[in-house]
């Protein structure tokens, strides 16, 4: 175990992108603020994405206005499984996810059954803004569900675990995957106890994974052993996510990615402000790989296959060479 | 780069500019840089108003001597537009008189005087023989009649004019006497009943109208004492206390039967008067006479009195939003609300730390408790906070009744509390509180108060409440200072634990 404390030029020397860091020099430099609504508000991103043909989980309908909700029945009608979002949700609030029908009554994933008019004043709430940041008035959005891919079994306490990837001017700098526990209650986010597996850029092999800032080797509720983790068809998932680049133009984004079943990678969500868990997760800084982008010259034609295949090279030499000492978890 | 350092350069520049010119002050009008080897100065303003009937007006307004016990005078001025001012003395007494042809219509006239705290404490008048005065105002029989028997009692209870005035005192408020409540019934203010019965036992009396003085004070009256002699010497003596002697805080403005003030050609007129505490070196007193010069006229001090006292706690606001950058960029503390601690730091400057510190804990938790309830209404944002407001204002209403009931007179202070920052951090809280827990809402409610209370630690003290006033300039390095920090890229010191597992790799 080590220190309570870990000192300023050990974090330098690990290149830990800190806080006010990734203000000044990356959020502030290469973000423009006109862009953040892109990727703050759920359907100009999956409008975006369908523009660009990045796939994402299909977008049923949205309801906008108070007087549809009262009729929405007939939207639903055919939809077996859905999910049910705030369109300026943050954090997973304000979710709802039905996984099927009983008679007149919705399953939610939870197991509870819940009536249309629970589904309606859910709606509403929506529309009036309880879950939007400072509460300004939100749209609803149904979209279809995930299929849970098998890949993942015994990985996750509740929902579908995701794929964090930070995206820097088109390169994928470091990914992760995010496992819910029963600490977590079912959320995604690492601050909450969620487990955090690094993986390696070029392989999709798992690297390193942390929970609560500690390393851990196995998921905490199913005992399942983390090192064993390989994302398939990895370079798919980082062209997908080094899209997102050419699609908002934002230079300094996380990326959310699930896997589905049947689709494959799919889009959840993007972030303007991602948070510095993922280096705790990878055991890696970030800072070294963002110097090594910022340093390139950069050419403006390159397509994300390019960019794509110079971050697994590049990176790849990176992680063989961790500047912390190997501590992999194996 | 190169625009980093351009950036660096300005800051510089702003840093040395507050200090050169904080030392040009200092230089230019002997402003002393430490508290404490300045002398206290009471700006003190008279207000006249009065109704003018439209024909000539002639006003009198009684002044202080240029020797108080206690005070110097150092500097007077007046202010009415079209007015006529002079200061006539005769028979020593001072009266300033402004005098004009017509007028109609509410009027208002100034006099300001700067007195100075001085050593001497002794009364240039003390020593006066009395008047023969004997100017008895003769009261009907009852009255009489309960004077000479309270006198008797007086009398045989002491045995020296001073002993006598305060045995005297002592039995006006005796509760039990019905001598003493009639004496008190009459209709006469309660210093002439003093001195009408000091008269009745052959001491010779004056009376003496003058102001406690306190920082910051406005519309007030001048309270009026009694002055007897004892045989050699006169002594003062407050009638409500009895206590012998010059209180603390008390300038003489006048003695005597002369009027305070006369207006002819007016009515409904009034004196009031208004007044603030400065630090003025004794060095600054001197140049100040002639004080035309560029720093005095660009100091704080040339304000109104009523604006000064305003700027004495605006002028610390700067040093309030430095800490906030501080502990949030450098240290890494989470607070809720970014300048949230400021005003409470603020509000704790009026109702001292303990109090205020208890009363705010109090207000919150109470407000979390009602809020918990709001959540399950459903309501919009703006609807829910005005409610919240209104509840704020009324547990705060609460707070301060049982307060002062249980006789805390600090209970009626927390309407210092900026109501509506209170409702929103409230809110913020109890939105915290749903999404990620209570630890979170002690975590970043703690930091706030912490961050609050070093504010209010910074902005209390002596030294920089001094320089904040005195030397506004110096805020340019504060704000160079804020500026660097904006600037900082390095790790904050709550990274250090955040990352710690860094240390096992």
């Amino acid at each position: 175990m080590g220190r309570a404390w870990v000192s300023r030029k050990q974090l330098k020397n690990y290149g830990m992108l800190g806080m006010n860091c990734r203000n000044v020099d990356f959020i502030n430099r290469y973000n423009d603020r006109k862009l953040f609504p892109l990727v703050d508000n759920k359907l100009q991103t999956k409008l975006l994405a369908q523009e660009y043909g990045v796939p994402t989980p299909l977008l049923r309908f949205v309801v906008r206005e108070q007087h549809e909700i009262s009729h929405i029945e007939q939207e639903f009608e055919g939809l077996e499984h859905f999910a049910l979002k705030p369109a300026k949700g943050s954090g997973g609030k304000g979710i709802m996810v039905v996984t099927g029908r009983h008679g007149d009554q919705f399953v939610r994933s939870s197991g509870t059954e819940v009536s249309i008019s629970d589904i309606r004043r859910h709606m509403s709430n929506i529309l009036a803004g309880l879950y939007s940041l400072g509460g300004s008035p939100d749209v609803a959005i149904v979209e279809d569900l995930i299929a849970f891919d098998e890949c993942f079994a015994g990985y996750s306490h509740e929902g579908v675990p995701d794929i964090r990837i930070i995206v820097f001017k088109g390169y994928p700098v470091m990914a992760m995957l995010r496992l819910s526990t029963h600490a977590s209650d079912g959320k995604a986010n690492l601050h909450q106890g969620a487990v955090g597996v690094g993986l390696a850029l070029d392989t999709g092999r798992c690297l390193y994974a942390a929970q609560f800032g500690r390393p851990v080797s196995m998921h905490p509720d199913t005992g399942q052993a983390l090192g064993d983790i390989h994302i398939e068809g990895w370079r798919d998932i980082l062209l997908l996510a080094s899209q997102c680049y050419d699609m908002t133009g934002l230079g300094y984004i996380g990326t959310d990615i699930v896997l589905d079943r049947f689709q494959g990678p799919q889009l959840l969500e993007l972030n303007a402000r991602p948070g510095l868990a993922i280096q705790i997760a990878n055991g890696r800084g970030l800072l070294p790989r963002l110097r090594h982008i910022e340093g390139l010259t950069l050419n403006r034609r390159f397509r994300s296959e390019h960019r794509v295949d110079y971050a697994m090279r590049q990176f790849a030499e990176l992680e063989k060479n961790p500047p912390g000492v190997g501590a992999e978890v194996a | 780069m190169n625009q980093k350092r351009g950036f660096f350069a300005v800051l510089m520049l702003l840093a040395l500019g507050g200090v050169i010119l904080a030392i040009a002050r200092h230089v230019v009008t002997g402003t002393p840089f430490l508290p404490g080897q300045e002398k206290s100065v009471w700006l003190v303003e008279a207000r006249i108003d009065f109704d003018a009937d439209g024909g000539a007006v002639t006003a009198s307004l009684a002044l202080p001597e240029d020797q108080m016990p206690g005070y110097e005078l150092f500097a007077e001025q007046a202010a009415s537009p079209g007015y006529g001012f002079a200061i006539l003395t005769e028979r020593r007494s001072r009266r300033a008189e402004w005098t004009r042809r017509e007028a109609s219509g509410e009027q208002s006239l100034y006099y300001s005087a700067q007195l100075v705290e001085s050593e001497n404490r002794d009364d240039n008048h003390a020593n006066d023989p009395p008047l023969d005065q004997s100017r008895i105002v003769y009261w009907d029989e009852a009255r009489e009649l309960a004077a000479r028997d309270l006198l008797k009692v007086a009398r045989e209870r002491s045995s020296s004019p001073q002993s006598l005035t305060r045995e005297l005192i002592k039995l006006l408020d005796s509760a039990t006497s019905q001598n003493a409540a009639l004496l008190r019934s009459g209709a006469e203010q309660r210093s002439d009943l003093i001195m009408h019965l000091l008269e009745r036992a052959d001491i010779a009396t004056r009376s003496v109208k003058g102001l406690y003085l306190e920082d910051a004070r406005r519309r007030q009256t001048l309270s009026r004492l009694v002055e007897f002699y004892t045989g050699s010497e006169w002594l003062l003596v407050d009638p409500r206390t009895g206590a012998v002697g010059l209180p603390a805080d008390f300038l003489v403005w006048t003695r005597g039967r002369a009027s305070v003030l006369d207006v002819i050609g007016g009515s409904k007129s009034r004196v009031q008067f208004s007044m603030i505490r400065q630090t003025i070196s004794a060095n600054q007193l001197a140049r100040a006479s002639n004080g035309e010069g560029l720093f005095s006229r660009l100091g704080v001090q040339r304000l109104p009195i009523e604006e000064q006292s305003m700027f004495k706690l605006l002028l610390l606001l700067p040093l309030g939003a430095a800490v906030v950058v501080f502990m949030r960029v450098i240290i890494g503390l989470q607070t809720s609300g970014t300048f949230m601690p400021v005003l409470i730091a603020l509000a704790f400057l009026q109702t001292s730390l303990i109090a205020g510190l208890v009363s705010f804990v109090l207000i919150v938790a109470a407000g979390l408790a009602l809020r918990s309830y709001l959540s399950r209404l459903n309501l919009l944002l703006v609807a829910r906070i005005a409610t919240l407001i209104v509840l704020v204002v009324f547990l705060i209403s609460a707070l301060s009744i049982v307060g002062y009931q249980l006789g805390f007179s600090t209970g009626m202070t927390i309407t210092f509390f900026p109501m509506i920052i209170i409702a929103w951090t409230i809110e913020r809280m109890s939105i915290l509180w749903e999404e990620d827990g209570s630890s979170e809402v002690l975590k970043q409610g703690g930091g706030s108060l912490l961050v609050a209370v070093l504010a209010y630690l910074l902005m209390q003290n002596p030294l920089l409440v001094h320089l904040s006033f005195n030397f506004p300039e110096l805020n340019l390095v504060l704000l160079a200072t804020i500026l660097a920090m904006g600037q900082y890229t390095g790790y904050k010191l709550s990274e250090l634990w955040r990352f710690r597992a860094m240390d096992d790799l």
